[in-house]
C-alpha cells in the first residue's frame, strides 16, 4: 500500500501530494471532496500515475509469484518465471512484429503472448516426451533448450533488422512506461487467475520438498501438481511479458528475500511473495522515472541495479537457509 | 484376512529386473523383516508395495487391489519411511509432521486444527514435542529420524513401511526406535514391514523374516528358522555364528 501511494503520489510532473490524496479521495462512493487540482493535474493522477502504479503492482505480483511456485515445483534456487522459455518465446514474438510493423503495433503484446505460450507449450511437450512427466529435472532442459533456440531465432531476426534494434531492445528491457488502464484490464485476469492457482497450491508444494517418491508416498502426483502451476505461472508471466517486456530479476530475488526472512515453507513464501513484488516492482519503477527524470531508466535495468545488492544485503545477514 | 497380500510381484528399472515375482502376505499387527544383502531387492520391494514404483503382479491392501485405489487413498492405508528421507533444512518439524495429513486433505485442503492435533501427538509418541519450531537443518541424526517416524505416524496407516530405520542411529536410538514401533503394532494391530541390515535386531523384533536374495524371497519363517549359519553364509557371504542368548533370542556374531 505504502509503495502503491508512492507510486500514485510522485512523479516528474510536481503535484502536492495533499490534493493527489484528496482527488483519489473524491472518486470513491459517496465521497466528494475537491482536490483543487486542475484537469491537467486529475489527469496525471488518473491516466498516468495510477494505472502505472497498479499494472507495477500486478506485474510485480506475478512474476514474483510465478518465480516462488517454480522454484518450488522444480526444487531448483535457480528457477525464476522464465524457466521454460517464456521470455525467449515472448521476445521472438514481440520482435517479429516490431521489424515488420513496428513497435507502436498494437500486435506486439499478442505476438509477445502468443509466442510465450507457445515457447512453453513445446519445452512442456517435448520434455514430457523424454520423461519428463518423472523427473522435473528434463521439463527444465528441454526449457533450456527451447529457450536457446528462440534466442537465436530473435538474434537473427534482429541482427537483419538493425533499423529497429534500438525500440526492440527497449522492449527487452521492459518498461512500464506506456502503462494505461487498458493494459491494467488486460493484466488483471492474468494475475488474478495466476496468483489465486499458484497459492491454491502453496501446502503442495511443501509436499513436493520433500521429493518425488516421498511425494507420492504420501499420496500426491506431482506430474499433476507441476502441470497445474506451469500452466498458471505461464498464462500469468505471458500476461505480464505483453503488457510490460521483460522485467528480470522480480521473479528471483523476491521469493527468495521472503524465504530468507520467514523461512522454506511454500504456505508462507507465496502469499508474500505477491505483497513483496508488487511494492518492489512499484517502487523500482518509481526510481525508474524518478531518478534521471525527465528521462527514464529501463526498469529491467533498476530491479537488477537496486535489487542486486538489496539481496546480498539480505543474503548476508539472514541466518536463514535457503533450501 | 490378510493385510498386505503381495502376489508375483516384480519391479523392473529399465528392463533390469529388481525384484522377481515375490509372494508375501502380512498380518494385521504383524512385524516381517525383510533381510537380505545389498542389492537384493528390499528396497524396491517395499517402494512397490508404498505404490511409489510401477510393478507387475498384485498387491492387496485389506482385500483391495492397490492399483485400483486413488493414490491419496492408498497412502492414507499404507506409510513409507524411505531409507534417505529428504529433509528439506529451513522447513520447521511442524511443518514437516504435518505433512503426514496429506492424504487425509483434499486436494487443495490446508490442515485443520484436528490435523495439528493429531501432528502434535505424533510427535509426543516420538518424544520429539520439544523438537516443534526448530528447523530441519539443526537436528541432529536421532532427531531427525524420530521427526520422520513422526510424520509417517501422523499418517494414520494400518501399514507401516521402514527402509533401515535404525542405519543412521546409535544401538540406543535404534533400540527406541524399534522399541516404539513394536508398541505401535500393538497397541494399534498396524502391520510392519521393515528391511532391517542388523540381522540380530531383526531377529529380536520381527515375528517372521523374510530373506531376499537376487530379487527373490529365498527364505521366511521364525528368525530361528531363517537365520541359520548356512544361509547367512551362502546368500551374504558372511562369516558368522548364531548364539542363543539369555532370553532364549536368536542373536548373530560375525566371526574372523
Amino acid at each position: 500500500m505504502g509503495a502503491l501511494a508512492a507510486g500514485v503520489l510522485i512523479g516528474p510532473a510536481a503535484l502536492d501530494p495533499g490534493p493527489v490524496l484528496l482527488e483519489l479521495l473524491d472518486r470513491l462512493p459517496f465521497v466528494d471532496v475537491d482536490s483543487g487540482l486542475d484537469a491537467r493535474g486529475a489527469a496525471i493522477v488518473w491516466e498516468l500515475r495510477l494505472p502505472r502504479a497498479i499494472l507495477g503492482a500486478l506485474v510485480g505480483a506475478t512474476l514474483s509469484v510465478a518465480g516462488g511456485a517454480y522454484q518450488g515445483v522444480f526444487r531448483n534456487p535457480l528457477a525464476d518465471p522464465y524457466l521454460l522459455g517464456v521470455a525467449a518465446g515472448a521476445g521472438l514474438g514481440a520482435t517479429l512484429v516490431i521489424v515488420t510493423i513496428g513497435s507502436g503495433s498494437a500486435l506486439v503484446p499478442i505476438a509477445a503472448f502468443a509466442g510465450a505460450i507457445a515457447a512453453v507449450a513445446v519445452a512442456y511437450a517435448l520434455g514430457s516426451a523424454a520423461g519428463g512427466r518423472r523427473s522435473g529435472v528434463t521439463l527444465i532442459l528441454a526449457g533450456v533448450a527451447v529457450a536457446a533456440f528462440l534466442t537465436a531465432a530473435q538474434t537473427f531476426v534482429q541482427q537483419h533488422n538493425a533499423d529497429s534494434i534500438r525500440e526492440v531492445y527497449s522492449w527487452i528491457l521492459g518498461r512500464l512506461g506506456t502503462a494505461g488502464w487498458s493494459e491494467v484490464a488486460v493484466m488483471a485476469p492474468y494475475a488474478a487467475i495466476s496468483i489465486v492457482v499458484i497459492i491454491f497450491h502453496r501446502r503442495l508444494l511443501d509436499v513436493l520438498a520433500v521429493g518425488e517418491e516421498e511425494a507420492r508416498a504420501l499420496g500426491v502426483r506431482p506430474e499433476r501438481v507441476r502441470a497445474a502451476v506451469v500452466i498458471a505461472a505461464t498464462l500469468g508471466t505471458a500476461g505480464a511479458v505483453s503488457v510490460s517486456g521483460l522485467i528480470g530479476f522480480v521473479g528471483i530475488v523476491v521469493p527468495h528475500t521472503v524465504r530468507l526472512l520467514v523461512g522454506a515453507s511454500y504456505r508462507w513464501i507465496l502469499p508474500l511473495s505477491v505483497v513483496g513484488g508488487a511494492a518492489f516492482l512499484v517502487l523500482a519503477d518509481l526510481v525508474a522515472r524518478s531518478a534521471l527524470g525527465p528521462a527514464e531508466i529501463p526498469i529491467g535495468v533498476v530491479t537488477a541495479f537496486v535489487g542486486g545488492p538489496f539481496f546480498l544485503v539480505i543474503l548476508r545477514t539472514s541466518r536463514r537457509s535457503l533450501s | 484376512m490378510s493385510r498386505v497380500a503381495a502376489a508375483g510381484v516384480s519391479v523392473r528399472y529399465d528392463g533390469r529386473l529388481a525384484v522377481d515375482a515375490v509372494d508375501l502376505t502380512v498380518l494385521p499387527g504383524e512385524w516381517v523383516a525383510l533381510i537380505g544383502p545389498n542389492g537384493a531387492g528390499k528396497t524396491s520391494l517395499l517402494r512397490a508395495l508404498a505404490g511409489t514404483v510401477p510393478f507387475e503382479g498384485s498387491i492387496e491392501i485389506d482385500g483391495i487391489a492397490a492399483t485400483s485405489l486413488p493414490r491419496r487413498t492408498a497412502a492414507r492405508m499404507v506409510a513409507l519411511v524411505p531409507q534417505q528421507p529428504i529433509l528439506p533444512d529451513g522447513m520447521t518439524v511442524l511443518d514437516y509432521v504435518l505433512l503426514g495429513r496429506t492424504p487425509h486433505l483434499g486436494y487443495l485442503a490446508v490442515e485443520s486444527d484436528a490435523d495439528v492435533a493429531i501432528a502434535r501427538q505424533a510427535m509426543t509418541r516420538l518424544d520429539a514435542t520439544d523438537l516443534e519450531g526448530r528447523r530441519l537443518g539443526e537436528l541432529s541424526g536421532g532427531e531427525r529420524q524420530r521427526v520422520v517416524l513422526a510424520r509417517a505416524l501422523a499418517q494414520q496407516s494400518a501399514v507401516l513401511l521402514l527402509d533401515e530405520p535404525t542405519a543412521a542411529l546409535d544401538v540406543g536410538h535404534g533400540q527406541q526406535v524399534l522399541d516404539l514401533v513394536d508398541e505401535l503394532r500393538r497397541e494399534r494391530r498396524i502391520s510392519v514391514i521393515a528391511a532391517v541390515h542388523d540381522l540380530t535386531l531383526a531377529a529380536q523384533y520381527a515375528d517372521r523374516l523374510a530373506l531376499m536374495d537376487g530379487g527373490r524371497i529365498v527364505a521366511e519363517g521364525t528368525p530361528a528358522e531363517v537365520l541359520t549359519e548356512k544361509s547367512i553364509q551362502r546368500f551374504s557371504g558372511a562369516r558368522v555364528s548364531i548364539v542363543t542368548g539369555p532370553g532364549g533370542e536368536v542373536v548373530v556374531v560375525p566371526r574372523r
